[in-house]
């Protein structure tokens, strides 16, 4: 088995209206309970937009904290979910399942090493 | 290699123990003769040198487990080679894969050409090519691409992009580098031995083969020639009746697909002892079979021909006038042609400039030259 990152590919800019979201929010329950029978849901939520954002880093010997994202794009990803399967054809699946009901690319990332 | 790619798990591993095996094929079979199965024979090597390999790295790294691993050797069967073949086949051509990718892993595993000749027909540096190559078995190992037959769902579309990829190597070979055509056909062959139940794998095989029947007659001098005026006398004639016999056992399945219409209208072809007997009638009702199943541009654009054939120029020149295509040459060359049959010679001729300027291909320069020359001199 290998461990799988999915990422919701999310573009900047203005929210769906509350009751697209909220059947949004049911259609993903479902996923993640599907996932779970299967014992192949590992862990998943969604993130706080790009604004929420700190970075932290390395500037000489001082460590500094800094707003907003490290880079500024017109897509940022908008929550992770971990998934352990058997194979990517089994992980592209899944990514299906995501992307038919968002509508939002996944990008679908290999961890390293196996399980 | 398809075999071992599975019991190491790992493209390089595989492809290094097949090229020993190779080389110690050609040590021993000129005095020993060759094996009864040397397919087989050469599976059975390439594990055992792989087994040897990994076990010298393993007590030099102190790596264990890699070694650990590998299932000591049963022999292997020919019908587990085909299988492996056909898995693999899927692996190269899987979409999460570049296209360029899925080409050049495709030529490299399953046609075992070299890297530097794979380079060449597609006219990069070696090195390039190499590092392409790297980094889609990489991609292989570390994103999980499974050596599966994809399930039935998945099927369909999973075998297009396999035969995308087969008739993408035989069109390079088409422009001249006869090597990724003969290298095409052979994987078609493959193919179809292996999914003899899909109409479409036999069909692409036969669109190979009715193609390829009249390269002797396509070129003169150095010049394209337009398979009206070709000598059919050069046709290979064998070709073409294994193309039709491959159509006509597509017809009996009834499941048509763009690789078996466009097979037909090339069997119709085959048909034909001289250019005027041409069935364009029938032609014309396979191309707007064609146009039902896989509409597209350039298809449009081929129809026309046959358009002009059965209904008249001017109305082939009205359905081509319609299509966006003006980047593509042959848009221009198939244009000046019915332009010219219509008299319009200075229409033609500009017709022929913008053919010309968008080939490079000498053999079609040629041919658009003297055919700009003859409408205005």
């Amino acid at each position: 088995m290998k461990l799988y990152a999915l990422n919701m590919i999310q573009p900047v800019g203005e929210k769906p209206p509350p009751e697209a979201l909220d059947k949004v929010m049911a259609e993903l329950a479902e996923v993640r309970r599907d996932l779970e029978s299967q014992e192949a849901w590992v862990f998943g939520r969604p993130l706080h937009g790009p604004e929420a954002s700190t970075v932290v880093r390395l500037r000489d010997d001082e460590v500094i904290a800094t707003d907003g994202p490290w880079t500024e794009g017109k897509e940022f990803i908008g929550g992770i979910i971990i998934i352990e399967v058997e194979d990517l054809d089994a992980a592209l699946q899944v990514a299906a399942r995501y992307t038919r009901v968002t509508g939002l690319p996944m990008e679908v990332r290999p961890f390293q090493g196996l399980i | 290699m398809s075999v071992l790619v599975r019991v190491f798990g790992d493209v390089d591993v595989a492809e290094e123990a097949v090229q020993d095996a190779f080389a110690e094929a050609v040590r021993r079979w000129p005095a020993d003769g060759a094996p009864p199965s040397p397919a087989g024979w050469i599976i059975t090597t390439a594990r055992n040198k792989a087994i040897d390999r990994l076990r010298r790295e393993a007590a030099r790294e102190g790596k264990q487990a890699q070694a650990v691993l590998v299932n000591v050797a049963e022999p292997v069967e020919e019908g587990v080679v085909r299988d492996e073949r056909l898995r693999l086949m899927f692996t190269c051509c899987h979409p999460a894969l570049a296209l360029q990718a899925r080409v050049a892993l495709t030529l490299r595993l399953l046609g075992g050409l070299t890297t530097a000749e794979i380079a060449r027909a597609f006219l990069v540096p070696e090195a390039t090519m190499a590092q392409r190559l790297v980094r889609a078995k990489g991609k292989i190992r570390d994103a999980g691409i499974p050596y599966r037959v994809p399930e039935e769902a998945d099927l369909p579309g999973r075998l297009t992009g396999v035969l995308a990829v087969i008739y993408l190597v035989f069109n390079q070979g088409y422009g001249g580098r006869d090597e990724l055509a003969a290298e095409a056909i052979r994987l078609g062959r493959v193919l179809a031995e292996l999914m003899a139940d899909e109409p479409e794998v036999l069909g692409l095989l036969a669109l190979m083969l009715l193609i390829e029947s009249r390269k002797g007659a396509r070129m003169r001098d150095g010049e394209l020639i337009l398979l009206a005026d070709q000598d059919r006398a050069l046709w290979d004639r064998g070709l073409v009746d294994e193309g039709q016999a491959l159509v006509r056992r597509c017809l009996r399945r009834n499941r048509p697909g763009p690789y078996q219409i466009q097979a037909a209208i090339n069997a119709v072809h085959g048909d034909a002892a001289r250019a005027e007997e041409t069935d364009w009638r029938q032609i014309l009702q396979l191309y707007d079979q064609l146009m039902g199943v896989a509409p597209s541009p350039v298809a449009a654009l081929n129809r026309a021909v046959a358009v002009a054939e059965v209904e008249g120029v001017e109305e082939a020149l009205a359905v081509v006038d319609g299509l966006d295509l003006g980047h593509y040459y042959l848009f221009h060359a198939i244009r000046a042609d019915l332009l010219r049959r219509l008299g319009r010679r200075e229409a033609a001729a500009a017709a022929y400039d913008e053919a010309i300027g968008r080939t490079e291909n000498e053999a079609e320069l040629a041919f658009l030259r003297r055919r700009r020359v003859s409408v205005c001199g």
